[in-house]
């Protein structure tokens, strides 16, 4: 995931003024440097690096900060607070307006995925409020822009509505309106071309687009892996547009993202949704606290439960932890549970949003076929052995035909074992946590999270921001 | 210094660096301008202007450590020099990115297609503009009067295969392709081989785009890159890095883990024709030593350029000098 070197750096910023009692002006210095550094080297714009920094040091230096208690927690708040503040404040909500038909309109640069974008989103938006979206291909330069939309179309089972390339874009739009009433689609995505921002006659069109169908949204889509130029890029868009938000795309890379930082902060539009990936359920709705919170390197703890919320049944889940709490949690149940992880999508995607799990994880490739591997042992186990993990403890030959039925090595079942193990501890450890106590919004609170041996001695009642 | 004032007195090289001018217009109004106003005649040089300089290059895209790097030399080369003037830091600014860029090697930006048949293999993230490149490459090569063939070795997005196939109809060159969601490594095999009965020149391989932290895509890049190699000896002759001009920091990352995995030959810069400057392909050849070789100026199948630094600092800071 993105912003991960970023929230190296601030910890390693902030790990400094760990344990001291009081902050000196030297220490602060030091500190805003590397917030600095670090935020420039994840292309946040240096204009709001400058402001940005400035908020901080105010704010660190005010008496707030030195009343003297733990100024570490203190200026990790603070800094949470700016950064969250940055990236928007709060969660922009994403209504599909309550007219007969919803219309929302993609604008970007080339190449910024646009028209995949489209698709995700038709597919999300059906997921949750739009009926019957229809996809409207308005690129009509790009060679085989067209093609690409209908085949996504086609993957996803919507509607496309396409002129070939011959007629001029606000045609095809003000003929898709119309066959859109006609065909009973309650949204409609229109996907434009890629342009240059600086291109008139090309910016010209868009205006001509929105004029025709005058869109609920108008939506940029900008590559999270854009430099310094992102600014001018949503300045010119939204200048001629008056774009009602954006769509950070290709944060599954391991760009850090600044741009989106520097997008709402000089631009003033939220950032609504992010890309994660190449298949077309790769779009979440964007959290700015949630993002403050990666980029500190505590978790994102808030979008895996929605992920999981959203891909598995809650009494799935119920069942499966009151097993686990039980002790009785055994293969089957194993199993069904990497079933759960796999429909929630990349695991490696999932993991880092567990807090600590990013930092540990720095240098270790998650290796999905792993998963795979895993199902291959528990596929050779007998339907006894798969019901009561005990037999296997006791009986090394047992583990030793598992092994060799499923191509893998002894080593390997008995890793699974502690595995099936390890994973039951640590549920009935949460499970002697008292929820209410557990404040997801308080950083600090969150914080104690990625260093939870305190935890273990008992003092971590509610420390943790892990709740399911 | 006065090498710099040569190095812009030829005629030729100043009307040949127009299209630099042209193309990157409003990265000089927007950025350097701005560095011509902040090195005024008379101004003083002290911290603040060193502050500004550093930041101006930051909007560039240099990269962070180049960049401060480059500022720490220029307040040395103040210091042992004496100067007092902004205006005379212009050209040590000038003088240092060139040395810089050019670390005291021949930087060759032809591509090597003198084979009896030459593999070009593209690749780069997604979106940066690999398939229009391959367009522009190949519209050069066939004016050059080399007979070439384009591979779609993009079998993953949709449309992919039909994007390149379009270009080689504009370009009128030969074109390979197998059905969406082939293995991309067969697809070169079998372009090989169509290519050794066909008398192909030069073979110009498009790649689905991948992000560089995608290990499993990488190492499909690096049987793509093998399989070539396998059947022509000393192929790819050339692994072309596209990069997308408004790409941050990241580029260093892409060029770093690409040129892992393939060795690249060479970077291609596209979109110079908008207000990004491109300057993390600076970093890239510092920190790698990957050159920039072509530069991407629009969207038109003769917008496409042999880099060259001279008239890329040229294009940057015609102004200043």
């Amino acid at each position: 995931m993105a912003f991960e070197q970023l929230s190296d750096r601030l910890q390693m910023a902030l790990r400094r003024i760990k344990g001291k009692v009081r902050l000196t002006e030297k220490d602060i210095d030091e500190m805003m440097r590397e917030i600095r550094l670090s935020l420039l080297e994840a292309d946040v714009n240096f204009k709001v690096v400058k402001s940005f920094t400035k908020d901080i040091r105010e704010k660190a230096t005010g008496e707030k900060i030195l009343k003297g208690l733990n100024p570490a927690q203190q200026v990790v708040k603070v800094v949470h607070e700016a950064l969250t503040d940055l990236l928007g404040g709060e969660t922009a909500s994403f209504e599909l307006s309550k007219n007969q038909q919803s219309t929302i309109m993609l604008v970007g640069l080339q190449g910024s995925g646009k028209t995949t974008t489209a698709g995700k989103l038709a597919k999300f938006l059906q997921k949750n409020d739009a009926q019957k979206p229809l996809l409207v291909a308005l690129d009509v330069y790009r060679p085989a822009a067209v093609d690409q939309l209908v085949t996504i179309g086609k993957q996803l089972d919507i509607d496309v509505y396409e002129k070939g390339i011959d007629e001029k874009p606000k045609h095809i739009a003000q003929e898709a309106l119309q066959y859109g009433i006609q065909n009973g689609h309650d949204l409609l995505i229109f996907d434009t071309a890629g342009r240059l921002h600086i291109d008139e006659t090309m910016m010209g069109e868009l205006k001509q687009i929105k004029a025709t169908i005058n869109p609920d949204e108008i939506l940029l889509v900008l590559d999270a892996m854009t430099g310094q130029d992102a600014v001018s890029v949503a300045d010119h868009f939204h200048g001629s547009l008056d774009i009602t938000g954006s769509i950070i795309t290709k944060l599954d890379g391991d760009t850090r993202g600044g741009a989106a930082l520097s997008l709402r902060k000089v631009t003033d539009v939220p950032i609504k949704f992010m890309g994660l990936g190449e298949k077309l359920d790769a779009l979440e709705v964007f959290h700015p606290e949630r993002m403050a919170s990666r980029i500190l390197g505590m978790g994102d703890v808030l979008t895996l439960i929605d992920k999981v919320e959203e891909n598995v049944d809650e009494d799935d889940m119920m069942n499966m932890m009151e097993k686990m709490m039980s002790g009785k949690f055994n293969f089957n149940d194993y199993l069904k549970q990497l079933k759960m992880i796999k429909r929630m999508g990349s695991l490696g995607g999932l993991m880092k949003m567990i807090p600590g799990v990013n930092k540990m994880m720095k240098n270790t490739d998650i290796d999905e076929k792993q998963l795979v591997y895993i199902e291959t042992l528990i596929g050779s186990m007998t339907k006894q052995e798969r019901k009561q993990p005990r037999l296997l403890k006791q009986n090394a030959s047992r583990r030793r035909r598992i092994a060799h039925g499923s191509g893998r090595s002894v080593a390997e079942v008995n890793r699974l074992l502690q595995t099936l193990d390890q994973q039951q501890q640590a549920v009935k450890k949460m499970g002697s946590m008292d929820p209410k106590s557990i404040n997801p919004n308080d950083p600090l609170k969150n914080m104690q999270m990625p260093s939870n041996k305190k935890a273990k001695k008992g003092k971590g009642k509610g420390k943790g921001g892990f709740r399911f | 210094m006065a090498f710099f004032k040569n190095l812009f007195q030829s005629k030729n090289r100043k009307a040949k660096a127009q299209k630099y001018k042209i193309g990157m217009a409003k990265t000089r109004e927007s950025t350097f301008n701005q560095l011509n106003e902040l090195l005024a005649s008379g101004k003083k040089i002290d911290e603040g202007l060193f502050d500004d300089i550093e930041e101006l290059f930051i909007m560039a895209d240099m990269g962070v450590d180049t960049v401060i790097k480059l500022v720490e030399h220029l307040r040395n080369t103040v210091e042992l020099k004496g100067i007092e003037n902004a205006e005379d830091l212009k050209e040590i600014i000038v003088e240092e990115m060139f040395k810089r860029y050019v670390q005291e090697e021949i930087v060759d930006t032809n591509l090597d297609t003198d084979h009896e048949i030459s593999v070009l293999l593209f690749v780069g993230v997604n979106g940066v503009g690999k398939t229009t490149t391959i367009g522009k490459v190949a519209y050069q090569l066939k004016n050059e009067g080399k007979n070439v063939m384009m591979v779609a070795g993009d079998t993953f997005r949709a449309g992919a295969i039909n994007q390149l196939k379009i270009w080689s109809e504009r370009v009128g060159c030969a074109f390979f392709s197998k059905p969406e969601g082939s293995d991309p490594s067969s697809v070169m095999f079998d372009a090989i081989n169509e290519a050794k009965k066909n008398e192909i020149d030069v073979l110009l391989c498009d790649t689905a785009g991948r992000l560089q932290n995608k290990k499993n895509l990488m190492n499909e890049l690096q049987k793509i890159h093998h399989v070539i190699g396998r059947e022509i000896s000393h192929a790819p002759h050339e692994t072309l890095l596209i990069l997308d001009a408004t790409t941050g920091q990241n580029g260093l990352s892409q060029a770093k883990i690409f040129n892992e995995v393939t060795h690249l030959s060479g970077v291609i810069l596209t979109k110079l024709d908008g207000t990004a400057k491109g300057g993390i392909a600076l970093a890239i050849k510092e920190a790698i030593g990957v050159p920039i070789k072509m530069i991407g100026l629009g969207e038109k199948l003769e917008d496409l350029e042999y880099f060259d630094i001279e008239e890329y600092i040229y294009g940057l800071f015609s102004e200043v000098i």
